[in-house]
């Protein structure tokens, strides 16, 4: 690539960290030749390439989508998940919201519930276990069910979806000043407890699904806020106090 | 599920300190209330104090004790535990920490909670120390209204609240809760799940207030006690003239202690 008018250079700080066992540092890289529109991962993959080159070991990030809807990537950056703009995913981010010259410092998302597999890339199987505990809705399978016999309100399914269109990335955790996944999980509550379908196991999903966000190590909540401000679909924290009032019903209740 | 565990839960913690706090948020407001009764003169102050200390012969000031030491505690212990959690929750912290903004509702009261908790908490213990059981002797002498026996509360405070120390140290402590309740106040509803995007703005500018007014209110108590109190001592004085014993403050209060106890034993 040659060098454009408007190509920005950055020096990089990123966290480096062999394996879950090594303690890890931030180690000093140099990018130059970064074209605004890059996103943030296209210009670490111009690190990389250059790494290579170099025979050295290249950065581990995670991705796969690029394009803002699997939840796959995730780094902290400047002290902010997923970077300086709001509702964006770090795949989404472009290096035109950065000043060429700047010095950027990228670090994993931290949380010991989220262990560190290598540099930037953490273990984020503990949602999968929280969806596990009752994130789903149970159904008969077999021949298919007559149009509209459960009948939604445009209202509902709309605020439903709103809380479902958390892709699982985990910056709310990541961005928690205590670590806690209590707007994770309050998304997945909150998807089903707005519909007729999730009202069976409406109960036993919240408890359930809050005693393995216990036992998976997660902080408790103290309303910061913070997760709301860095969440890529800018999940509401209002899923949070549903969540809580479910809570209080369900262990009321059962 | 059984109530135990649930209270044990990270959201269980939540509500109790919310509903706790809140709790504590009414007896402020009822507490401030009645001490503007001071602003009346001697007369009115101390009836309104023996009355509080002899409703239902006394029995409902234990209960509203019992009651207020049970809502610090636990409202203490479960801010406690959500303040622990969260190092275990993050052992390695961030090498830069950043904050979100935006949206974020984070602040320096709401990172700060467990310490101005602390602080009040040490400052409640002084406080009851200094004007129920009378450590500091003021000097004040008990009086005799209309056939009853009581404290001159009204002369107590006053004495304490003209030295500039005490003043200072009671200015900075209601600050103080007026910034712990910056963020309590509202965050109490939401950890209650008495909240959602359509309400929140509202109980958010409420709580700001509410957290503003009940700090200016008490600071406004003892700074004008202490800018005025040539007024407030003479009043206090002129009181004494009229029903002054030569009994001790603190003569009553061991004697009423002592009281209770007998009478328990009696019965
Ligand atoms: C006894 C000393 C106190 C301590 C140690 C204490 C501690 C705390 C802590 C650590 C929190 C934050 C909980 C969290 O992060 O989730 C909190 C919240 C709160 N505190 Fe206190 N506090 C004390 C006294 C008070 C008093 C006197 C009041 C009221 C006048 C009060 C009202 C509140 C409210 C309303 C909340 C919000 C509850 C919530 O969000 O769930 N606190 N307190
Ligand atoms: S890589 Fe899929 S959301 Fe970023």
């Amino acid at each position: 690539m040659s060098s454009t008018s408007n190509a920005m250079k950055f020096t990089l700080r990123i966290w480096r960290q062999k394996g879950p066992k090594d303690s890890g540092k931030l180690v000093d890289y140099k990018v130059d030749d970064i074209i605004p529109e890059m996103s943030f991962l296209e210009m670490l993959d111009v690190l990389n390439e250059k790494l290579a080159a170099e025979g050295k070991d290249p950065v581990a990030f995670d991705s796969d989508c690029r394009e803002g809807i699997c939840g796959t990537c995730g780094l902290v950056i400047n002290g902010i998940a997923h970077g300086p703009l709001a509702g964006t995913t770090t795949c989404g981010l472009r290096m035109r919201h950065f000043r060429s010259g700047d010095v950027i410092t990228i670090e994993p998302f931290r949380a010991d519930s989220f262990p560190i597999i290598k540099d930037l890339v953490v273990d984020r199987t503990a949602f999968d276990r929280i969806v596990q505990a009752g994130g789903y809705v149970s159904f008969n399978t077999g021949s298919a069910p007559d149009a509209n016999s459960v009948l939604v309100s445009k209202d509902a399914s709309h605020d439903s979806m709103d809380a479902a269109t958390c892709i699982g990335c985990g910056a709310c955790v990541a961005a928690c000043p205590n670590a806690s996944a209590h707007l994770f999980t309050g998304a997945k509550v909150y998807q089903f407890a707005k519909i007729p379908q999730g009202q069976p196991e409406r109960d036993q999903r919240v408890l359930n699904m809050i005693t393995t966000h216990d036992k998976e190590g997660f902080g408790d909540c103290s309303n910061h806020g913070e997760c709301e401000a860095v969440c890529p679909k800018q999940i509401n924290i209002k899923t949070i106090a549903q969540m809580r009032r479910d809570y209080l019903v369900a262990s009321l209740r059962t | 599920m059984n109530l135990a565990t649930a209270a044990q839960s990270s959201i269980g913690r939540k509500l109790i300190s919310g509903l706790t706090g809140l709790l504590l948020v009414g007896f402020v407001i009822g507490h401030l209330t009645g001490n503007f009764l001071l602003l009346a003169g001697p007369e009115a102050f101390n009836n309104y104090a023996y009355f509080l200390e002899h409703l239902f012969h006394g029995a409902g000031l234990i209960i509203a004790e019992i009651g207020l030491i049970v809502l610090f505690l636990s409202h203490a212990w479960s801010g406690f535990q959500v303040w622990n959690n969260k190092w275990n929750a993050r052992k390695k912290n961030y090498e830069v920490p950043g904050d979100a903004g935006g949206k974020s509702k984070k602040s320096v009261s709401s990172t700060t909670m467990l310490w101005s908790g602390v602080l009040l908490l040490a400052f409640v213990v002084w406080h009851v120390a200094q004007f129920k059981f009378g450590i500091i002797d003021t000097g004040n002498r008990a009086v005799m209204v209309d056939g009853v026996e009581m404290r001159n509360l009204y002369g107590i405070v006053v004495d304490t609240f003209a030295q500039p120390l005490w003043t200072g140290i009671y200015v900075i402590i209601m600050v103080m809760l007026g910034f712990h309740l910056w963020h309590g106040a509202w965050s109490a509803f939401q950890s209650m799940g008495l909240a959602n995007d359509l309400y929140l703005p509202t109980i958010t500018k409420v709580a700001h207030f509410l957290s503003i007014v009940l700090a200016v209110g008490f600071v406004a108590l003892p700074t004008s006690i202490f800018v005025f109190s040539n007024h407030f001592k003479a009043e206090s004085d002129k009181y004494m003239q009229q029903y002054g014993t030569n009994e001790t403050s603190g003569d009553m209060i061991y004697r009423t202690v002592s009281g209770l106890m007998s009478a328990e034993k009696g019965a």
